[in-house]
């Protein structure tokens, strides 16, 4: 069976260890937070919001320490109905915000909740710069390709065409994929999941929060009031066999009825495409590496689904490897200014190098 | 010049007098004088700014007071020998105190025809011009339209001219050197340096110590720079062109008992937030994005870190701010720095932290606007933005420092006021003060005042069902301020936001009635500010004039103030540290007075609020070309408004 644990390399560094765990054993309801939910009805982020709350649990670390940030939208309302710290911010600066926090307090778990419009719009620039420097941040992106709160103009990764208020003849931008973009931006961990699917969704979370820098979870969300069933293809069980490749570290990846479809790598253009599986190119069939230093194939695969349609859908960790995290790097220089030049000395520092005396 | 002003005082602090010492046998003449202004003048890459700095170590550690206007374009390399490529410093030093880098330069050091055209229109006639004779050329001449050469055409008749082939000689003084002509060129700023340290007597084993130390790593160029440094001095020493050197004593009446140095305003800001975080005892947080004038503070606060400051670069001006107020929220003592176009990407983080009521300073060092204006230049056009610049009702306290050294101090106000109140803050400084300098008395640290605050650490109300619980918008009945309860701490796990929120639970609150409650109570809160009454300096009560001022006009300001009573005037002063709120009396002393005058580098914002929130009919007198007043020039403008 595939390896799922995606233990990370050895040697890998659980930044997790420094923030203090929780005295008793906690339950979901500790994560509760005493203000009404007040999304749509049927809305998709009741089921992330009981994912995160069940999930966290079983981290077990002290709720006091677990900071959520958000931004504006929809899913950044988020903050108010988990019982931890939590901000609710201004649009798109979340990851910001969030840099500053966690890079000057390692001791928190911090997590920043954000949308299509409000991490790919707005916040473009602060998202793509808090996954180069791989800030110990967990960014849950509630992708449901359409803008919500402003009820209902189309997002930057709406399928072109998208006939939406602002767009009655049909949308002209090409969108982003977001795993492609974040893979493109340095991002150390990359995943995709589905906001029905609890088991993956929570799975996905605990190797995000095991992650030492910044990790980006996409998740497909469903708004059932401006863009309802835009996942519905990797939903319905039927279609999302055919749709939806289930990436596992250490698999060959296989989909499809009985596992019939596998990617291979075309050896002319070493490019990935999808095959029948048959005896003769089983042993072609990819195994996938998450941990691979390259993100050339993590890109690749995350190029693999159809925008329009979403067939041949990657979900599951594309990318998750170590490198140095940013609030480490940052806390160690301030270690290394005090063992070369000794504590901070205001006094020696205010007098400086040339000084006069007047006496009275 | 054209001042009715004309007592022996004010002719005494315009020209330049002294005594002459008589010369022993063999000695040059001395002259002592009470003060003098030098201006150093070249192309951008001459090092003007190295040798306008290295000539005011010189002169603090000599102990004059001293102030200085450092002037130099936005690019970095303008074309060599341009009008728009030419770089100053001026200098004024005394023997007394001084206020300002001074009107007008006594000494003009001209390192080509660019500098002599662009500055010798400030520089009265009878004084001395130093020109590099090298560089008077043909070509460069015609390159800023001189026809013919200003140096024989009789058009510097009047000035005291020492024609000085700077680079000729600095090239033979460096001939032992294994250096090309071009490159022995370049330490002709250090002879020059040399020759006017020479004129006024000034120490010199400061700049040896510091181009040893500069060019510690190419041994042969701090040889060749102290030797071109040498060479001046000597040339000085044994030139028959200078006859007479000068003396200015060493300002020791002017300064109280202490030790002193000599700080920038950019410097005294940068020590004021180190300063700040220890008093506050929280570790400081600076989140920014490199924008002129204000860089040098992130510059300088990123050598720092062994006092656990953390300099956090961003990726725009947007994420400075935000990553400072996510420290805050962690409880740093978080701190943004940026300029007048960056002020305005941050509104609506500053906006949020309003509404968060979380501690944060936001340092505007003002340069000319609009947009991007002049970078280099400085203004005080952004009172306005600062105190109205967001949507919604977002009132933001505001301090400004006065002089260089009085950043440092402005800087510790603007972190008591943010951390008592749990408010942004902004400081609005200027170019003219973040790279002018001034001696300063260094303070002794354990006089600094004490900011430290309490986190929260318990619930703080009880429910009617008896219940403990944290309200993150319980206020203190006194400051008006919000506990600060940073994450980490059990039991007071809340959310806050930018949604409007209920009094008291903070919990997200539509209600009419609470909205305007809450509008109107952070509106109090910066209203209820505790800020000292204002001073005002009215010598001999009898006053019907007050000038008031805030910001970098202090200088220029009251060294007018000083020329007119000098001149038997009755003219009181005062000078704003508060811009947001006000100190509670000063509507009393507005009405004090028959006439107030407000010099701005504005087009009289300060006066429009004052007028709003007084009915006070104060009149604006306004300068916004990029440089700061000069004395003689308010001090006419004051006399006009006494008399009329």
């Amino acid at each position: 069976m595939a390896d799922t644990t995606l233990a990370g390399p050895t040697g890998s560094e659980t930044l997790l260890k420094l923030v203090p765990k929780a005295e008793g054993k906690q339950s979901m309801k500790d994560f509760k937070s005493d203000q009404e939910v007040r999304w749509c009805p049927g809305c998709g982020d009741y089921a992330v919001l009981a994912a995160v709350q069940g999930f966290m649990p079983e981290l077990g670390l002290a709720k006091e320490n677990i900071v959520f940030v958000s931004g504006i939208g929809c899913s950044s309302r988020f903050p108010y109905y988990m019982n931890t710290y939590g901000m609710h911010s201004i649009h798109g600066r979340a990851p910001a915000i969030a840099t500053g926090l966690a890079s000057s307090r390692r001791d928190l778990s911090v997590w920043v909740v954000t949308g299509d419009g409000d991490a790919l719009s707005i916040g473009g620039n602060h998202l793509i710069h808090a996954l180069r420097r791989n800030v110990n941040l967990k960014i849950l992106l509630f992708n449901n390709r359409i803008y919500g709160l402003t009820k209902g103009q189309y997002s930057p990764t709406s399928e072109v065409g998208k006939i939406t208020k602002s767009t009655p003849m049909g949308s002209l931008d090409a969108p982003f994929n977001p795993v492609s973009l974040a893979i493109g931006a340095e991002a150390s961990f990359v995943a995709r999941t589905v906001d029905s699917d609890r088991k993956h969704l929570t799975d996905v979370l605990r190797q995000a929060a095991d992650h030492p820098g910044t990790a980006l979870v996409e998740i497909y969300q469903n708004c059932n009031i401006f863009n309802d069933g835009a996942f519905e293809v990797l939903k319905d069980k039927q279609q999302a066999e055919e749709a939806v490749i289930r990436l596992e570290h250490g698999a060959p990846i296989r989909f499809g009825t009985d596992g019939s479809k596998g990617v291979v790598r075309d050896s002319l253009t070493g490019d990935l495409k999808v095959v029948a599986v048959t005896e003769e190119n089983q042993s072609q069939i990819l195994v996938h590496d998450a941990h691979a230093a390259s993100p050339t194939t993590a890109f690749a695969l995350s190029r693999l689904a159809d925008p329009d349609t979403l067939h041949h859908t990657p979900i599951g960790v594309f990318r998750s490897t170590e490198r140095p995290v940013y609030d480490t790097l940052m806390a160690d220089q301030l270690d290394t200014a005090i063992e070369q030049h000794g504590k901070g000395d205001l006094a020696a520092l205010l007098a400086g190098g040339d000084t006069w005396t007047v006496v009275g | 010049m054209t001042s009715q002003v004309s007592s022996p005082a004010e002719q005494a602090d315009e020209a330049v007098v002294g005594e002459q010492r008589k010369p022993a046998a063999g000695e040059k003449d001395v002259r002592r004088l009470d003060r003098v202004i030098i201006r150093f003048a070249g192309d951008s890459g001459d090092g003007m700014q190295l040798t306008g700095d290295r000539f005011t170590s010189e002169t603090a550690s000599f102990g004059n007071d001293l102030s200085t206007l450092p002037n130099f374009p936005a690019e970095i390399r303008a074309p060599a020998g341009t009008l728009p490529g030419v770089s100053s410093f001026q200098l004024h030093f005394a023997d007394h105190d001084i206020l300002t880098p001074g009107d007008a330069p006594n000494v003009l050091v001209a390192m080509n025809p660019a500098a002599l055209k662009a500055n010798i229109g400030d520089v009265p006639r009878g004084a001395e011009v130093i020109v590099n004779t090298d560089e008077f050329t043909k070509r460069a001449m015609q390159k800023v339209g001189y026809e013919t050469s200003p140096l024989e055409d009789g058009s510097l008749d009047g000035f005291q001219v020492h024609p000085v082939p700077l680079t000729t000689l600095t090239v033979e003084a460096l001939k032992e050197f294994d250096l090309s002509r071009k490159d022995a060129g370049r330490s002709k700023n250090m002879f020059a340096l040399g020759l006017l340290s020479w004129m006024y007597h000034r120490p010199t084993e400061g700049t040896e110590r510091f181009l040893k130390t500069k060019f510690a790593k190419k041994p042969d160029i701090a040889a060749a720079n102290i030797a071109a440094f040498r060479a001046g001095w000597n040339f000085g020493e044994t030139t028959e062109d200078f006859a007479v050197s000068y003396e200015v004593a060493p300002a020791a009446k002017a300064f109280p008992t202490g030790t002193y140095r000599n700080i920038s305003g950019n410097l005294a800001l940068s020590y004021g937030l180190i300063a700040a975080s220890r008093q506050a005892d929280l570790p400081l947080y600076l989140g920014s994005y490199p924008i002129t004038p204000a860089s040098d503070i992130l510059h300088e606060l990123s050598k720092h870190k062994n006092f656990g400051v953390r300099t956090f670069q961003a990726e725009d001006e947007i994420a400075g701010i935000g990553a400072a107020l996510g420290a805050a929220f962690g409880g740093s003592l978080a701190v943004t720095t940026t300029s007048g176009p960056g002020v305005a990407l941050k509104s609506e983080t500053i906006g949020l932290a309003v509404s968060l009521e979380l501690p944060l300073l936001i340092i505007d060092i003002q340069r000319g606007g609009p947009s991007t204006g002049l970078p280099t230049k400085t203004e005080q056009a952004d009172l306005l933005q600062a105190m109205f610049g967001r949507n919604g009702e977002a009132p933001v306290p505001i301090v400004a420092p006065r002089t260089p050294a009085d950043c440092f101090d402005a800087a510790l106000e603007a972190a008591r006021i943010a951390v008592t109140y749990r408010t942004p803050v902004f400081l609005l400084s200027d170019g003219y003060l973040a790279n002018g300098s001034e001696p300063w008395r260094i303070p002794e640290v354990d006089q600094l005042p004490d900011l430290r605050v309490q986190f929260a650490s318990g619930t703080n109300h009880t429910l009617d069902d008896g219940t403990e619980v944290f309200w993150p918008y319980l206020r203190d009945p006194q400051t008006l301020a919000r506990p600060w309860a940073i994450p980490g701490t059990p039991g007071l796990e809340h959310r806050i936001g930018g949604i409007e929120k209920q009094d008291g639970t903070g919990n997200i609150s539509y209600d009419p009635a609470n909205h305007d409650f809450m509008v109107r109570t952070r509106q109090a809160k910066v209203d209820g500010i505790e800020v000292p009454d204002l001073e005002v300096d009215d010598a001999d009560g009898e006053a019907d004039l007050l000038v008031l001022g805030w910001g970098s006009t202090y200088g220029p300001i009251t060294a007018a103030v000083r020329r007119l009573r000098a001149a038997g005037q009755s003219v009181a002063q005062a000078h704003l540290r508060h811009l947001n709120p006000f100190p509670r009396n000063l509507g009393e002393v507005l009405k004090r007075y028959d006439k107030v005058v407000i010099p701005e580098m504005n087009l009289g914002q300060l006066a429009t609020l004052i007028r709003a929130e007084y009915l006070v009919d104060a009149v604006s007198y306004n300068q916004v070309n990029g440089m700061p007043f000069k004395a003689e020039q308010l001090a006419t403008a004051l006399k006009e408004a006494i008399d009329g």
